[in-house]
């Protein structure tokens, strides 16, 4: 069983599709989890308390933006465990964890620097290309193995 | 560890969020369930959730999908009913990928048939080279 990254990091047809196929997905849920549950959280309003941008500096510099920052220290620990990586690139409509443009391009180029695996797709937007995306997912995961 | 996910079920499945909640109802563990408009939340120890999971999905394997949620249900911090009103924030992209979820499904759904179709070749932008003969035809 590998660790698969999907971009978007909140999408639900790719999470869904790598843990049908008997693999793990890494997703943005599964962090803001660990941070939202955890009980010595210091601003129980938010979910980001001031440590969360410092650890984003690990993976962007301090003259980018907090948001940048902040996005990191969820998805840059992901990328860090990832095996093997989903890409679908331009899907038109990113909101939440996934809507700064900025972290987008940076959690892309951290993918694709590290090495590891990647499958670039495009969204279906009809049946035939929707056979061969859950086609390319099964044969890219099965490859994993 | 607590964990939730959604349930979502795709427009054009035959099970309603109702049937998954009595399913879970039904069924011997112990979890929290709510009901919503495109599925349910569970919320429960990650075995158990794994485990109904498995059960859920029977109901129609390709019509129902699972998605982590990092807000346990009914958290103020994300419950509309503490914020004002207005769309839960991740529900957008929930809403975005829904509407592809019908393809998604009739595609896992005719996997077992093993014909993959070819796709036409996409378009391709321009190679700088052919335009600069282009211009200089143009041009010329």
């Amino acid at each position: 069983m590998a660790k698969v990254i999907v971009y978007p990091p909140t999408s639900m047809i790719l999470s869904d599709l790598v843990a049908r196929m008997g693999h793990k997905a890494l997703v943005v849920p599964e962090a803001v989890r660990n941070l939202v549950t955890e009980s010595k959280i210091q601003s129980p309003p938010l979910n980001m308390t001031p440590e969360e941008p410092k650890k984003g500096l690990r993976y962007a510099a301090v003259d980018v933006p907090s948001g940048v920052r902040g996005r990191m220290s969820l998805i840059g620990p992901i990328i860090e465990k990832a095996e093997a990586a989903i890409i679908v690139e331009d899907p038109g409509w990113l909101t939440g964890c996934a809507g700064c443009s900025r972290t987008n391009e940076l959690v892309r180029l951290l993918i694709r620097t590290k090495g590891i695996p990647v499958l670039d797709l495009s969204y279906p937007t009809n049946d035939d290309e929707a056979r061969v995306f859950v086609q390319k997912i099964r044969s890219f995961l099965e490859g994993l193995n | 560890m607590l964990v939730t996910k959604y349930v979502i079920t795709s427009p054009e499945s035959n099970i309603l969020p109702s049937d998954i909640a009595m399913k879970i109802y039904g069924s011997k563990h112990d979890v929290t369930v709510k009901e919503t408009c495109m599925g349910v939340t569970i919320n429960g120890e990650e075995e158990v959730i794994d485990e109904l999971v498995k059960e859920i999905r029977s109901l129609d394997p390709a019509g129902i999908f699972i998605k982590d949620r990092g807000f346990p249900p009914g958290d103020p911090r994300r419950c509309r009913g503490r914020r004002g009103g207005g769309a839960r924030p991740g529900f957008y992209m929930i809403e975005s990928e829904s509407k592809i979820l019908p393809m998604i499904s009739r595609a896992l759904a005719a996997e077992g048939e093993g014909i993959v179709p070819s796709l036409p070749e996409k378009k391709r932008p321009l190679p700088p080279a052919r335009l600069e003969e282009i211009v200089k035809e143009g041009l010329s």
